[in-house]
């Protein structure tokens, strides 16, 4: 593995992930019911900042964003930037890729470092589902707008005639597919009942996911990962005293229309919930001048999309197409991880993706492979919890994969004395999805 | 904190009401500001006529002090008096000394200082000798009682019969004394060895006599440890700021406040001690101040208590501690200059109803301090440091919680009729944390405004 930062001929030097935080995610309507986006993004970065003492520094750029935005809240990451003891002459700009918002933040922000065109940079992301931008109807709209622009009382009075009962209500923000209508759920079911993904086999995934998260808590873990907010201090969704039998009781609530049995439960599909994440990003030497740790190297990223409009391929599925593509460009078979994070944004992505690696048939004709991309141990699997149990604020999730992978590989370099590598994909709405390989640094000197 | 009380009695009217009614009427105390004098007036230099004596005015002569050897000198408010009784071995010389000071204590300035400069009966050879010699405790403590006007009156005590008034350990520590600095510090004896001083005394109150150095403060989220920080940082320290993880959203605050580092670790975890260091060199490149000061409180009648309220209250106040500092003795890292301060209580002096598992706790953190205090010197080639500060009534989100008449007598209880404010325990913190702060070792010193009850 190499880890020079000097450039190489073509320009690219080695980014890193140094540290993370985020404030425990909350349940719709919980913790955070009064909490803006602004309010929990500044809480996750003035968190980062204190771990790591960036008070005064400028940081390269600071990129993220939310997927749920009040348009006044166009700015929304240099504004957070400007309320934290941050340089205030730090640029930032806000992004938005769905649920993958937070990891293609990482990607650009890693690039960046690579190409030298910035020595750090703080990809974030944040969500509320409580306080979600509530917009006017579009017949309300107009008559603000043509009423605003009127010259004379009449003008005005006469927009407002036009609008009609109906107008008055508002549009609240959808998480449907607009082209067809179906919610994600909806969609994963069919992808679920495609790939023949059993009720157990996702309650055992969501169980894990509870159980490994908890677990990470309880070891301290999570320490340096998480700043409590607002009185929450572990995450609101998380349940560690969950059991199989608990699970197995829950009614599904998806793909009841569907002709195979209905599978997807509230307890093995993420919940809706409020929360914010960012990781600290850098080159060697910028890490090395302020003495902080370089958990991981970021390697690579690849990002995909498939045709779900036409049902060609389920909504989720792209993460499977960005990996292998991104297998075969670092000659990395899945085999070659000691780690791999798949986003639960439902139980049966885990068990659909894995299913779809391991299929001849599909590697073959849908990823122009020779054959199945290959398998992958369980207990490589999302090894400290992911979104069954964490939850799910959309552009969050990325950031908080990315913190506690990092952490992860630089705790498995220091205990074991030998290198390790991540892979990680997240999947999102339009049929996106993308999938990054993190490695950890062997200590100075070593290898 | 503000002290409507004080306002109060200090205002026109409600200071004629107060003093008709024979209230009692505490004065805003003078408080530490970088750049502000040393002392609010001239000072006095009382003592023999002998060599002793003269050095010590000398060196505060040194400190651009107006510095006087008469009480007759018109109407100047004396900012301080110093005593040099070092050489006083025979009671009946006593007054003869002290007796100077009469008349100008009627000339007190605000917020003045009295420190006598004595030597410890334990080293004394004669019945005699060891009479005068203790015969300053006393007179030092009342005289704290009499004192008004926020000015207070301390005393320095040498241990040992080579130690000279006008050595470096001793002027920091009077130092220490006659600033602002001190302004909580009441009735108080401070024991002076003969470690090294590792600063210049001339510069130890100047704005940064912790430059250069890292300090780590636990329970650092809120009140007196977020006190600590700020005053710490105030003086130069690079900081990091430990808390449990629940604290995290506070001890972010205060970490960027001070431009510190946080790090949320339960203290009573193993490996904290380690962890702690670790972090402090892989971070910031060092350690050298370790303060102590998360603790928690489980008040119960000893009747009432259940043995795991017992076992928590010494879990976090005394157990962590030795933990950790047998780990940061243990260290390779911990060998500059370094120091441990500890925070003890009044409590554990004196007792306090409801608090025998607290009371216990902060009590075997004196026995601990005394006993690591030579540990930590050994391991350091003399330059290590161990101590403890005491706290009376302070005002506190802790202490805010005390039913409000409970709270606004014992608040009263004191030579200063007033709690004292976090930075006052954080002031003294800082003096036996910085480099000059070296000759004090294995003590406790008490900031509670000189408590009635107990101390």
């Amino acid at each position: 593995m190499s880890q020079s930062t000097t450039p190489t001929a073509d320009g690219v030097r080695d980014a890193y992930v140094l540290g993370g935080n985020r404030i425990p995610f909350g349940k719709v309507g919980g913790a955070y019911a009064r909490a803006s986006n602004q309010d929990m993004l500044t809480a996750a970065l003035d968190g980062l900042i204190a771990r790591h003492g960036l008070q005064s520094e400028r940081i390269g750029e600071v990129v993220g964003g939310a997927v749920l935005k009040h348009s006044a809240d166009f700015n929304l990451v240099r504004e957070c930037v400007l309320g934290t003891t941050l340089d205030p002459r730090t640029p930032a700009f806000d992004l938005q890729q769905a649920c993958a918002t937070g990891l293609e933040a990482v990607v650009t922000l890693g690039n960046k470092i690579r190409l030298g065109q910035a020595e750090s940079g703080i990809a974030c992301g944040v969500d509320s589902t409580s306080d979600a931008p509530i917009a006017v109807s579009k017949g309300l709209r107009r008559a603000l707008l043509t009423a605003a622009n009127a010259k004379d009382t009449a003008t005005r009075v006469k927009a407002f005639l036009k609008v009609r009962p109906k107008d008055l209500a508002p549009d609240a923000p959808r998480t449907d597919e607009p082209r067809t209508g179906l919610s994600m759920g909806e969609h994963q079911a069919i992808t679920t009942a495609r790939w023949g993904v059993t009720r157990e086999a996702q309650d055992e995934v969501a169980l894990r996911s509870h159980h490994n998260l908890a677990a990470s808590y309880e070891r301290g873990f999570q320490d340096d990962l998480v700043t409590p907010y607002r009185g929450l201090v572990r995450d609101q969704i998380l349940r560690p005293e969950t059991s199989a039998e608990k699970l197995a009781k829950l009614s599904p609530v998806f793909g009841k229309r569907l002709p195979t049995p209905a599978t997807m439960t509230a307890g093995n599909s993420t919940p809706l919930s409020d929360g914010a994440s960012a990781v600290l990003l850098g080159s060697r030497e910028w890490a090395q001048e302020r003495n902080l740790p370089l958990l991981a190297r970021f390697v690579d990223a690849e990002t995909a999309a498939v045709d779900f409009v036409h049902g060609h391929e389920g909504l989720l599925m792209a993460p499977v197409h960005a990996a292998a593509r991104l297998l075969k460009r670092n000659g990395l078979r899945l085999e070659d991880f000691d780690y791999v994070e798949i986003h639960e944004a439902f139980a049966s992505v885990l068990l659909t993706t894995q299913a779809a690696w391991a299929d001849d048939e599909y590697c073959r004709t849908e990823l122009g492979l020779d054959g199945a991309l290959g398998t992958i141990d369980p207990d490589r699997i999302n090894v400290n919890g992911s979104s069954l149990a964490a939850g799910h604020p959309f552009a969050a999730t990325g950031g908080r994969i990315v913190a506690q992978t990092a952490k992860q590989l630089a705790e498995h370099q220091r205990e074991h004395g030998t290198p390790a590598r991540a892979l990680i994909t997240v999947c999102a709405a339009g049929g996106l999805g993308v999938a990054a390989i993190l490695e950890s640094v062997p200590a100075e000197g070593g290898n | 904190m503000s002290d409507k009380y004080i306002d109060l009695v200090n205002g026109g009217f409600g200071g004629t009401v107060a003093k008709k009614l024979g209230l009692p009427q505490p004065a805003p105390l003078r408080r530490y500001k970088p750049g502000a004098a040393l002392v609010p007036g001239p000072v006095l230099v009382l003592g023999p006529d002998t060599d002793q004596t003269d050095a010590v005015a000398s060196a505060l002569l040194g400190w651009d002090l107006e510095v006087h050897r008469s009480p007759s000198t018109g109407t100047a408010r004396w900012g301080a008096v110093v005593v040099v009784l070092s050489e006083v071995d025979d009671a009946s010389q006593l007054g003869e000394h002290v007796l100077p000071l009469s008349p100008a204590l009627k000339q007190m300035a605000r917020g003045g200082r009295v420190v006598t400069i004595s030597r410890a009966a334990s080293g004394a050879t004669t019945p005699t000798a060891a009479a005068a010699r203790q015969a300053v405790d006393g007179f030092v403590r009342s005289l704290g009682k009499e004192m008004r006007g926020g000015a207070t009156a301390n005393g320095l005590v040498l241990a040992h019969e080579s130690t000279t008034p006008a050595d470096d350990g001793v002027l920091a520590a009077l130092r220490f004394f006659l600033s602002a600095r001190s302004s909580f510090v009441d009735g108080q004896l401070l024991t002076i060895g003969d470690a090294p001083v590792l600063a210049d005394v001339t510069t130890s109150d100047e704005e940064r006599p912790l430059a250069g150095r890292v300090a780590v403060v636990t329970g650092a989220a809120r009140g007196i440890g977020a006190a600590i920080a700020r005053t710490l940082a105030r003086d130069g320290a690079a900081l990091v700021l430990v808390d449990v993880p629940a604290a995290g959203e506070h001890l972010a605050k205060v970490a960027n406040e001070v431009r510190g580092t946080a790090l949320q670790l339960d203290i009573t975890a193993p490996d904290a001690g380690s962890r702690i260091i670790e972090h402090a060199i892989a971070r910031h490149g060092g350690l050298h101040v370790v303060v102590h000061n998360a603790g928690i409180t489980r008040d119960k009648l000893l009747a009432n208590m259940k043995p795991e309220t017992w076992e928590s209250v010494l879990a976090v106040n005394l157990a962590a501690q030795l933990r950790i500092n047998e780990q940061l003795l243990a260290s390779e890292h911990f060998r500059d200059a370094p120091r441990i301060v500890s925070l003890a209580s009044t409590s554990g002096i004196a007792g306090n109803r409801g608090q025998t598992n607290y009371g216990a706790s902060k009590a075997g953190v004196i026995g601990m301090v005394r006993a690591t205090a030579p540990l930590l010197a050994a391991a350091s080639g003399g330059t290590g440091t161990v101590n403890a500060v005491a706290p009376g009534f302070i005002v506190t989100e802790m202490t805010a919680r005390i039913p409000f008449a409970t709270r606004e007598v014992a608040k009263r209880l004191n030579s200063l009729q007033q709690g004292g404010d976090p930075s006052d325990v954080a002031e003294a913190i800082a003096f036996l944390a910085s480099p000059a702060g070296g000759a004090v070792n294995g003590q406790v010193l008490r900031v509670c405004g000189q408590n009635l009850v107990g101390a």
